[in-house]
């Protein structure tokens, strides 16, 4: 990037206009061009000022957002505090577990799970007054004291926020937030230095990758692109996020979507500029209305302030970008699907002999990124590659989201360096396990990833290693399991979603993932041998050899990773016809424990099938050939009387007998 | 949707509006067929075949094309489908904390199995692959709304609460106009 660009906004002095007359004059357009974008007059999040800020992401939604705000207003209103303090409804914040969330600033203090009633005490006590609500704050997991401000929170203070250091503290709805913080400077920088070239050697330095799974080198990809001679140029985001437990891309999109756009439009002239005309989509998934929506209206304004469309600020830079709707299919995550499915066919996928930064939409050449690939574009501009590049490990610079949720107690959106370790993530961030639970495996890269065991839970989360491992990145979703989730049951769940979500199109995925389906089906219901592990293994290699892209060629990498590192417990299925975790019900059977069980009756009503009897006062029991396994009757003692066992029937039952 | 007669009629035709004006927008954009179908299935609640052919019409194509295209994707109904739609996720986090025992038991609170009606076209069960909160994991989504951390019971509960809210006082709750994210329905 060219010195002239590391200047502040304003525009440059006359004495200084002299020597180089036409690149200052087009910097001071553009520097003229992004001051008139911002709206003087708009309430700007300050952290400085009283403000109660209430996360709006999804989560947070669903745990009751909804009537926090109408008490919070209510509440203010009763004080006459309306003008004086702002409420912001802001992007997700991250700790999805302790919704809904509020923080009061200008302190910055962290109030998780409330409710409407607790409103009028909160407001009273921290907006009204000075001091904290003691017993609404957030308890240190360790010690269980009272934590006040978010910076002390572990969850925070561990965490390296880039991408997401906007989430949480901007109005989506408000272009002149962005503004306000640093938004889109990085891109008048590069409409300023008018080099798309450098562009692409500052994100080359910086050692960028793709965060949607595969991790290419961004760089380069925007070099092919701009190489393949076209009519037209396209600039495509992928926000189709299908890994199904997964919401890095969501929560960007819903509380930064600016960033998004930004880091598109810079990408769009390293591509496009004097290289013909160049178009952008973004490609969502249908199941994110709050993120369409958000997107909408940050199009529409960046349009309104001429930052997108005709002329972006002034440099006679055309782009704009358009919203496209996925519509239930999570095989248009991939690029060539993807084209095929704006275009208005079936998302299936086609050889990748010609790439799509050759022929991609509509035959042009095209350039497909993450979400969370553009949010970091901006930061590399502003910041410069090296300091990007100075987080992280060798091979995989800067910081990564994950969408950290299963059985650990701080789930939430987790933004960390490159080369932080699985259990730094799991244990220090996220908290470790549940109370009385032990650590099983950690899950990334969804259904084209695989489960990792405690033995690695030191590795260093980087693209490499992580592939080593046998499991991937993938787009960040990371779920943890304990002692009561089912490897074999867990593999399942996983072969099940790529057997359905195969497009169809070539034979070694859409017949290999149903054959591999109904091996683990046989496992679980303890009618296999260990014939159909072994067939198992080898349609494994077949299935990822044969197919034709990476839907099928990752499909079995779930049940790959499990036969690595939990045989043991594919084995006893088998052999034993065991499931030590008491999940697979065929081979699970519920008893009652004659001196636990009180003879209540409690269970009676609350089973199906009319399996358990008893009188009262006597103890219970389950008629095996009804029981239907539906774990009624456990959650309806109140004396932990039901047992679940495993193992050979004949034993158990001949003892019980 | 209110359904006697006079009004069912001018209902009719506010539809039929609605859709002309859809096929106007999209007239001769290329990559129309899917947007086309969405707002088709937004304004019917399904897609009903003569409403498949004009769409067909409209884009140039087949109307084997535009088949093909309503059945590739999760989200298209060729049925129609009940009012309220409940959404049990079973994505990943929730099928980890316990999604199917929720969705079992509704499917037994209300008599249907997943991706049926209920015979009074008011609720539909739909199994979806994560909605996005995963945080709050086992989600149940009614309608557009999201509900975290349920239990079986819990589950029941909530669905019984929005059955008093929308039957009850006959107010209209948000119908399921818009359908995210149906049961996968891919070709084997
Ligand atoms: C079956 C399948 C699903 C995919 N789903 C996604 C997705 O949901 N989001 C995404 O960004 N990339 C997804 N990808 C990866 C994309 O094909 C592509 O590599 C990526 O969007 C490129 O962007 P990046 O270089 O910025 O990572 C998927 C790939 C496959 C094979
Ligand atoms: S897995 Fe259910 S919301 Fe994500």
């Amino acid at each position: 990037m060219s010195r002239a660009a590391d200047k502040p906004g304003g525009a440059p002095g006359a004495s200084e206009q002299a020597a180089t007359q036409p690149a200052k004059t087009r910097a001071a357009v553009i520097d003229a061009a992004l001051e008139a974008a911002a709206d003087k007059n708009a309430y700007l999040a300050d952290d400085t000022k009283t403000e109660i800020r209430i996360c709006a992401g999804t989560a947070c939604h669903a745990s009751g957002r909804v009537a926090l705000r109408k008490a919070v207003d209510k509440a203010l209103a009763e004080r006459g505090l309306t003008e004086t303090v702002k409420v912001i409804e802001t992007g997700c914040h991250g700790f999805c577990q302790q919704g809904p969330i509020m923080l009061l600033w200008p302190k910055g203090i962290f109030y998780p799970h409330l409710k409407p009633q607790d409103i009028e005490e909160v407001i009273e006590t921290s907006v009204a007054g000075d001091g904290v609500v003691e017993r609404l704050l957030y308890r240190h997991p360790g010690s269980g004291e009272p934590l006040a401000l978010e910076k002390e929170i572990p969850f925070y203070a561990l965490q390296k926020r880039v991408v997401l250091s906007l989430n949480g503290k901007i109005d989506p709805y408000s272009i002149d937030d962005y503004l306000a913080h640093g938004g889109y400077s990085a891109l008048a920088k590069v409409l300023k230095d008018a080099d798309p070239s450098a562009v692409i050697a500052e994100i080359d330095r910086s050692g960028l990758r793709g965060r949607g799974g595969a991790g290419f080198p961004t760089a380069r990809k925007w070099r092919s692109c701009r190489a393949n001679p076209g009519t037209k140029h396209y600039v495509i985001c992928n926000a189709d996020e299908g890994d199904p437990g997964a919401f890095m891309d969501r929560s960007v999109l819903e509380g930064n979507p600016h960033s998004v756009v930004e880091g598109m439009i810079i990408a769009a002239y390293a591509i496009g500029a004097d290289n013909g005309p160049v178009e952008g989509y973004v490609y969502v998934r249908r199941e994110y209305p709050f993120a369409v929506e958000r997107l909408r209206w940050a199009l529409k304004q960046a349009r309104e302030r001429g930052l997108l469309g005709k002329d972006i600020l002034g440099s006679g830079f055309d782009f704009d970008i358009r919203i496209n709707q996925g519509a239930g299919a999570f095989v248009c995550g991939e690029s060539t699907a993807l084209t095929l499915s704006i275009e208005g066919h079936r998302g299936m996928p086609r050889g990748k002999h010609i790439r799509t930064v050759a022929r991609g939409l509509w035959g042009q050449p095209t350039n497909l990124n993450n979400v969370e690939t553009y949010a970091n574009v901006p930061w590399i501009i502003n910041h410069g590659a090296d300091e990007f590049a100075s987080v992280g490990t060798a091979t995989s610079k800067g910081t990564k989201i994950f969408s950290l949720t299963g059985k650990v107690v701080n789930g939430g959106l987790i933004e960390v360096p490159m080369g932080a370790t699985l259990r730094e993530v799991i244990f220090d961030i996220g908290g470790g396990m549940l109370p009385g639970r032990e650590f099983k495996a950690v899950q990334l890269g969804g259904p084209s990833g695989g489960c990792l065991p405690a033995s690695l839970l030191d590795e260093p989360i980087d693209f490499e290693s992580l592939v080593a491992a046998g499991s991937m990145m993938g787009s960040g979703g990371m779920v943890v399991v304990d002692d009561t989730t089912c490897m074999v049951d867990f593999a399942k769940f996983f072969l099940k979603f790529t057997a359905e979500e195969s497009c169809g199109k070539c034979v070694p995925c859409r017949v290999g993932t149903t054959r591999m389906l109904e091996i683990l089906e046989r496992i679980c219901a303890g009618l296999a041998t260990m014939d159909d592990v072994e067939l198992l293994e080898q349609l494994a290699d077949d299935v990822v050899e044969g197919s034709l892209c990476a839907l099928g060629g990752s499909a079995p990498n779930p049940v790959l990773s499990t036969l690595r590192y939990f045989r043991d417990e594919m084995v006893v299925h088998v052999a034993e016809r065991r499931c030590p975790a008491r999940v697979c019900r065929p081979l699970i059977r519920y008893t009652i424990d004659k001196e636990a069980c009180t003879g209540c009756r409690a269970c009676l009503p609350a089973c199906p099938s009319g399996a358990v009897t008893g009188e009262r006062k006597e103890p219970h029991r389950i008629n095996q050939k009804l029981c239907i396994k539906c774990d009624a009757c456990r959650q309806a003692c109140r004396f932990d009387a039901v047992r679940v066992e495993t193992g050979k029937p004949s034993l158990v039952e001949g003892r019980r007998r | 949707m209110t359904t006697n007669a006079t009004a069912g009629e001018t209902e009719e035709q506010e539809l039929e509006e609605q859709f002309v004006e859809l096929l106007e927008h999209y007239r001769g954009e290329r990559g129309a067929l899917v947007p086309l179908l969405q707002g088709a299935q937004a304004i019917f609640g399904y897609l009903p075949e003569d409403v498949m052919r004009r769409v067909a019409e409209a884009t140039g194509e087949p109307l084997s094309k535009a088949l093909g295209v309503a059945t590739f994707y999760a989200q298209f109904r060729l049925r129609p489908h009940a009012k309220h739609t409940i959404r049990c996720c079973h994505g990943t986090a929730c099928h980890v904390s316990g999604a199917t025992r929720i969705s079992e038991e509704l499917e037994k609170y209300l008599g249907i199995k997943i991706g049926e009606n209920t015979p009074d076209m008011l609720y539909t069960i739909e199994e979806v692959h994560c909605v996005g909160a995963c945080g709050m994991a086992p989600v149940v989504m009614i309608n557009d709304r999201a509900h975290g951390k349920l239990t079986p019971e819990k589950a029941v509960e909530v669905v019984r609460a929005f059955q008093a809210e929308a039957e009850g006082s006959g107010a209209e709750v948000t119908a399921a106009a818009e359908p995210a994210g149906n049961a996968v329905e891919v070709e084997a």
